[in-house]
């Protein structure tokens, strides 16, 4: 939402993922980081075990572009299944999603089906997650049991077929040298992924990458 | 900008024109503060009188709550709650929809009543309905300047992520 009035920019963005993955731990990391001047209160909707219930919210200040101040709102939602209709009231009017897994080999396929969840949440609202900001965080990288990067990219993150024709080119990934984003898979179509990182959020590793990689697809799918 | 979620902006014309509304609202109704607030939760505006009030946080919260009350409308058959209101020993809430789009939310205390708050909201509702209308049929007809503010700005996007 742009308001001319008061030369602000509000974007929406969602952490996403399963039950216990680490996305309130990404936040309460933004909220402990940044300038106090910069951001609001970190709002929790928790139960008394601290699992979230509703979601956690955090306003954080980015600072100006062409004279409009720019605002993120960053929200989590509950990862339990059993709190779908609360997860997809959070994603109304959203504008960019990361989705957090959870690198551990056994929850695997609890990953999978969240990630099948929010493609489902968000085709009911009409969106389509393929087309806007949408970013991978694969979390938990320091825990003995982490599942290799390519199975969870193979998993998580395989890709769908670009059908505009006028986007077949190959697009270097620039997180990691030598990958692609966008690129010609061996059946001959061309294939593009969301842009993944590596993170340990407990200390704060790859969390600010992640934040960083989707304001900037945010701000630039408004450009 | 990207598909299906909400992009929508509003000129310095649209914003006197809801502002002024609701400084009538407010006086009419003596409530303290009147706000109003997109769906997603942010902010439109807010006048009147909330000192000490956290409005970013205020605004996230009567969205979810919103939307929550949203669904409980749903499950017992009903297509939603049109309006609000919770009810403290001092202040009170009362919030309603416009245009399924944005939510008026009044804070009000003892000076006024809910019966008033209540009467003026149905007029307060239909007005900003139109004026949002406007706002969002402009949008869709893609004359809103919305498109180029950014154009060209990606040196001025990198530098903001110089943390």
């Amino acid at each position: 939402m742009i308001n001319y009035a008061s030369r602000e920019m509000n974007c929406k963005i969602v952490y996403y993922g399963p039950g216990l993955g680490g996305k309130t731990t990404n936040l309460e990391h933004v909220y402990g980081k940044v300038k106090p001047e910069t951001r609001g209160k970190l709002i929790s909707l928790a139960t008394e075990t601290e699992r979230t219930l509703f979601f956690d919210f955090l306003p954080v200040d980015l600072g100006t572009i062409r004279g409009f101040k720019t605002r993120f709102h960053l929200y989590t939602v509950p990862g339990q299944v059993y709190y779908n209709a609360s997860r997809k009231l959070i994603l109304k009017n959203v504008d960019g999603i990361v989705f957090v897994g959870d690198s551990q080999a056994e929850r695997m396929e609890a990953n999978l089906e969240s990630m099948q969840n929010l493609y489902d949440n968000m085709s009911e609202y009409g969106y389509d997650l393929t087309q806007m900001p949408f970013v991978i965080q694969y979390n938990k990288r320091d825990l003995p049991n982490a599942a290799p990067i390519e199975d969870l990219q193979a998993a998580l993150n395989p890709g769908w077929e670009v059908e505009d024709a006028t986007k077949h080119r190959v697009q270097p990934d620039p997180y990691h040298a030598g990958q692609n984003l966008v690129e010609q898979v061996s059946g001959g179509e061309w294939v593009e992924k969301a842009p993944y990182f590596e993170a340990i959020a407990v200390n704060g590793d790859g969390v600010f990458d992640t934040l960083k990689a989707v304001s900037k697809l945010v701000l630039k799918a408004l450009a | 900008m990207t598909a299906g979620t909400a992009n929508w902006s509003f000129t310095q014309d649209d914003f006197t024109s809801i502002t002024d509304s609701l400084k009538r609202f407010l006086g009419e109704t003596k409530s303290r503060c009147a706000m109003l607030v997109d769906r997603s939760g942010q902010l439109v505006t807010t006048v009147g009188d909330a000192p000490g009030l956290d409005t970013t946080t205020f605004a996230s919260l009567t969205a979810a709550d919103y939307s929550a009350n949203d669904q409980l409308a749903k499950l017992v058959g009903e297509t939603d709650f049109s309006s609000l209101y919770h009810q403290g020993e001092k202040e009170s809430i009362y919030v309603a929809d416009i245009a399924r789009r944005l939510l008026l939310v009044t804070i009000f205390d003892s000076r006024t009543t809910v019966g008033l708050v209540r009467l003026r909201m149905k007029d307060e509702v239909e007005e900003l309905t139109l004026l949002i209308d406007r706002v969002f049929s402009r949008g869709r007809d893609g004359a809103a300047p919305t498109g180029h503010l950014l154009e060209g700005a990606d040196d001025e996007i990198d530098k903001l992520f110089n943390w």
